[in-house]
């Protein structure tokens, strides 16, 4: 276990496990479950690990996640009870003290207040929020101030609109939109440590079932950190408006297995293939505007502006989450962005046929 | 004192207004009124028609989130409607109103003939319309972001630097920004008005102490107006100076503060929430005890839980930025602050029920929606908790759950107060009762839509629905409560236009109200339905709380308790 303050357990995945704490659990997602009356809605709210296509904040995979659930059934239970019983007076007194067709027409005794009473339902709700505030200072503490162990792996997430870049430094390479972490197994926990910057407008880094979200603010420098306990994809969004088309800024999370991930790293930090079956495609990229926003690794082209494409092929979506990576889509994206990202930056290229078709083989042939 | 009663002027019937004047006179003299009676209203309609106008935008909205992929709307003009939804909302359509309501009652409730300067009123009410006709002319005359299409797109609080003049390149924003500017020009002239009145024109015999608690909450609502609008003015002056001298305040691309414009828009967008949330406290005050039939339970604390919630306000607003990264120790700050404006909100709450506990609840429609308040309101306020737990936020922050909190505050509270109120006030303001039948048609109707729209909207916010796309994946598992959610709209917008019906209907057909159909307490029922232009033709001296009380009971006069 990588080190965290010692005076606060919490942070401790397997604490939570205790008797005591599952008690709790067991009222609280009870408690949980009758609040929202959502029992049917079947998979969403069930309480199954692992990834799932809805990003469910009460389904959590992570550490921070599974802190901030166990802080929010807490919280809930407090809430569901307080409501209980104050619907309860609420609807008491609506309906014990209506006016009634027997009525004698008499106004009812004037009361104008009562000191013990009035004190009662001061104190009480004061002593609710000293409890909820000591619950909260404690997850703040264990997640924000939590400490890394040497082997956790480093991420630079910069925020674009709208799509996310990832610069892996201790790799020294840089892909985009799709983040790949190695799972991290309790008994020798690699976390990944991410640093969040912003390239123009405010962004946000939300992956539910992950962490809870941290913005991507310019000038100024965010971090968080997950350590993801099972393998598979996890999905999440931007979740502060930069533009417009916040929608489509999806993030999509890969975690691999450490054999699958130190696998994709030494692909990663390969040079873009080169193949002269493709080479007339390569001119037409690099002949055109494409270079100046995107990098190909190995190739004269290395612009900043747009996702980093020397290794597309090993990602499953392209803009940000906005479609599947396919031939079509490819094509589609080059010659129309709008038509899957209205608003976006990237330009329409304006190649006709003969350029076009070469330039989505070469796309193609970036594995 | 050998007379133990108020000593309450006769009443003088106002003589009939000429009815058979011209349009343009008529016109004419509502343009140049300095009386507080004519702003008030005048208030109260002009919020209404942006509250419309925001429903409407409200309502396409809903139409486009209502299945997954939609193309009903392009992302641009989503952004457009979300933008000035909630600008026209909470700038032009709840401040008008709650200014309509304190305009209109404080004078009449404290016995005074007029605010204390009427000019001054004049002038904040037309600031104000200034300001949502601004606002609103962007479409004809604005650029938004990349300068493509009108209207401000920046979202509501617009955050830097998307409004920098690098990401918006158009005008639309500058119209947003002199649009809210001009109408706090207003909101400061009437919240100094108001604060002037009730400090200074209070009748004989009403000490601080015996002031309604309509009047208390609208003082400290004016307090806080003219707190929290100065750093709104300011950072909109200085996103002017960003804009066009060529400032760098919140321009990142130069070394700005994103931080800093996020810092001045919440010390004023806090204090805001209560600014709008006060009135709605004070209308539900004065209606629950008249029928519950009982003098409200605990004033002196009923009081100090306004001032403290007052005091409280202006030290919590970090709590919408718990995800920008604060240290532990700013975060854990605004947790404690943010809950412990729990405490005094739960006192009103406790004491509204302890009103009506023994009490004869008379279910006219004026009450039945400040039960609705009272459930509604404990809601929103448990969901406040939860957001106060920082690490909690920061999973819910900008996400559906939050949009569900604030529309259950703002819808499920201040909404059901003003119409608590209209039902309420509407006899004395116009001289006839609206019509009971359409009213309950109108309550449920909009209360069945409420819930339908803003219980479901939690769900998609736990399940990690993020505020503010146009559109999202099938694949997400959102659709099904997005649906629930728009079939409610249906519901709420029907149950507005039978309440504009009504009021309109009953404007011509309604029953006479008489000067006091409800056997109320405070002064404002001691006049005619409508009053005078002068209000009272004689001051009114008073000896407690409730002077129309000690009129109808001198066996057993309040005074003698107080």
């Amino acid at each position: 276990m990588y080190t965290r303050p010692t005076h606060c357990e919490t942070a401790n995945p397997r604490r939570l496990n205790r008797p005591a704490k599952s008690l709790l659990g067991h009222i609280a997602s009870a408690a949980l479950l009758s609040l929202w009356a959502v029992a049917w809605s079947g998979p969403a709210f069930a309480s199954t690990a692992g990834p799932s296509s809805t990003p469910s904040l009460l389904n959590p995979a992570s550490t921070p996640a599974q802190d901030i659930y166990h802080l929010s059934l807490f919280v809930m239970a407090i809430c569901l009870g307080i409501f209980l019983v104050v619907f309860s007076l609420i609807v008491y007194a609506a309906v014990k003290y209506r006016k009634r067709p027997t009525d004698d027409g008499h106004e009812p005794p004037q009361i104008y207040g009562s000191n013990q009473v009035e004190l009662a339902w001061t104190v009480i709700p004061i002593l609710i929020v000293v409890v909820l505030f000591l619950a909260a200072a404690r997850v703040i503490h264990a997640v924000e101030d939590a400490q890394f162990p040497p082997n956790a792996i480093e991420v630079t997430a910069i925020g674009h609109q709208f799509w996310w870049e990832f610069q892996y430094p201790g790799y020294g390479f840089v892909t985009a939109n799709e983040l790949h972490v190695p799972v991290s197994d309790l008994s020798h926990p690699t976390p990944t440590h991410i640093v969040l910057l912003s390239a123009d407008t405010d962004h946000s880094f939300w992956v539910p079932q992950l962490a809870g979200k941290i913005d991507l603010i310019p000038n100024r420098r965010n971090e968080m950190w997950i350590d993801p306990h099972d393998v598979g994809h996890y999905v999440g969004q931007c979740a502060q408006y930069c533009g417009t088309q916040h929608a489509k800024m999806l993030l999509n999370v890969m975690v691999d297995s450490p054999e699958d991930f130190a696998k994709w790293t030494q692909q990663q930090k390969t040079p873009a293939v080169m193949s002269d079956q493709v080479i007339a495609g390569r001119k037409v990229f690099e002949t055109n505007a494409c270079m100046n926003c995107h990098t190909i690794t190995g190739t004269i082209a290395n612009g900043k502006f747009g996702p980093d494409l020397t290794h597309l092929m090993s990602r499953t979506t392209i803009a940000a989450g906005a479609a599947p990576n396919t031939q079509e889509n490819l094509r589609l994206w080059v010659e129309q962005p709008d038509a899957i990202k209205p608003g976006c930056l990237m330009p329409a290229m304006q190649l006709d046929e003969q350029d076009l078709k070469p330039l989505v083989a070469y796309l193609m042939s970036l594995q | 004192m050998a007379d133990a009663q108020p000593i309450l002027p006769a009443l003088v019937i106002s003589p009939e207004r000429e009815s058979s004047r011209p349009l343009v006179q008529v016109l004419h003299d509502w343009m140049v009124t300095v009386d507080h009676k004519r702003l008030g209203l005048m208030y109260f309609s002009y919020g209404i028609v942006f509250l419309v106008i925001g429903g409407v935008e409200a309502s396409i909205m809903r139409a486009q989130l209502a299945v997954a992929n939609n193309h009903l709307v392009s992302p641009e003009v989503f952004n457009r409607l979300f933008t000035m939804h909630g600008t026209t909302m909470i700038f032009f359509a709840a401040m008008p109103i709650v200014f309509g309501f304190a305009n209109y009652l404080v004078p009449l409730m404290i016995g005074a003939r007029d605010m204390a300067f009427p000019r001054l009123n004049a002038w904040g009410f037309w600031m104000s319309a200034l300001g949502g006709i601004i606002l609103y002319f962007s479409f004809i005359g604005g650029f938004g972001l990349y300068g493509a299409g009108s209207a401000p797109d920046v979202g509501w609080f617009a955050y830097a630097p998307l409004t920098s003049p690098a990401f918006s390149v158009g005008h639309s924003t500058d119209y947003w920004i002199v649009g809210i500017l001009v109408s706090g020009f207003g909101s400061i002239a009437t919240a100094l008005n108001v604060m002037t009145t009730i400090l200074c024109l209070r009748c004989p015999g009403m000490k601080l102490s015996r002031m309604p608690l309509f009047v208390w909450m609208n003082s400290v609502m004016a307090a806080l107006v003219l707190v929290a609008i100065g750093p709104l003015t300011a950072a909109q002056l200085m996103l002017l100076i960003d804009r066009y001298l060529g400032g760098h305040f919140f321009d990142t691309q130069a070394g700005g503060s994103a931080v800093i414009w996020m810092h001045f828009f919440w010390i004023f967008g806090h204090p805001e929430v209560y600014i709008l949330v006060l009135p709605a406290f004070a209308i539900v005050s004065e209606v629950i005890p008249v029928f519950s039939r009982k003098p409200i339970f605990g004033y002196s604390i009923m009081v100090a839980a306004t001032v403290s919630i007052g005091f409280i306000s202006l030290g919590v607003w970090a709590h919408h930025l718990f995800t920008i990264g604060m240290t532990s120790y700013a975060n854990a700050f605004f947790v404690a602050s943010t809950a412990a404006i729990a405490v005094p909100t739960g006192i009103k709450i406790f004491n509204w029920v302890g009103t009506m506990w023994g009490g004869k609840i008379i279910y006219q429609v004026a009450m039945l929606f400040c039960v609705a308040f009272l459930c509604q309101f404990l809601i929103a306020g448990l969901t406040g908790i939860m957001l106060s737990a920082a690490p909690f936020d920061w999973q819910l922050g900008n996400s559906y759950f939050v949009v569900a909190h604030f529309h259950y505050v703002i819808l499920g509270g201040i909404v059901m107060a003003v119409f608590a109120g209209t039902y309420y006030w509407y006899p004395k303001v116009i001289g006839k009762m609206m019509n009971e039948t359409l009213g309950k048609w109108h309550f449920w109707l909009f209360v069945i839509g409420f819930h339908l729209t803003f219980d479901f909207m939690h769900i998609p916010g736990l399940l990690g629905m993020p505020r503010r796309i146009y559109t999202y994946e099938a694949s997400r598992g959102w659709e099904i409560w997005n649906v629930i959610i728009s079939v409610g709209v249906i519901f709420q917008a029907i149950g507005v236009l039978l309440w504009v019906a009504n009021v309109i209907w009953s404007y011509y057909k309604g029953e006479i109200a008489g000067n006091d159909p409800w056997d109320a307490w405070t002064l404002e029922w001691h006049t005619t339905s409508p009053p005078p232009d002068y209000n009272y033709a004689e001051i009114p001296v008073i000896r407690s709380r409730r002077p129309l009380w000690d009129l109808k009971h001198p066996e057993d006069p309040d005074w003698k308790y107080e």
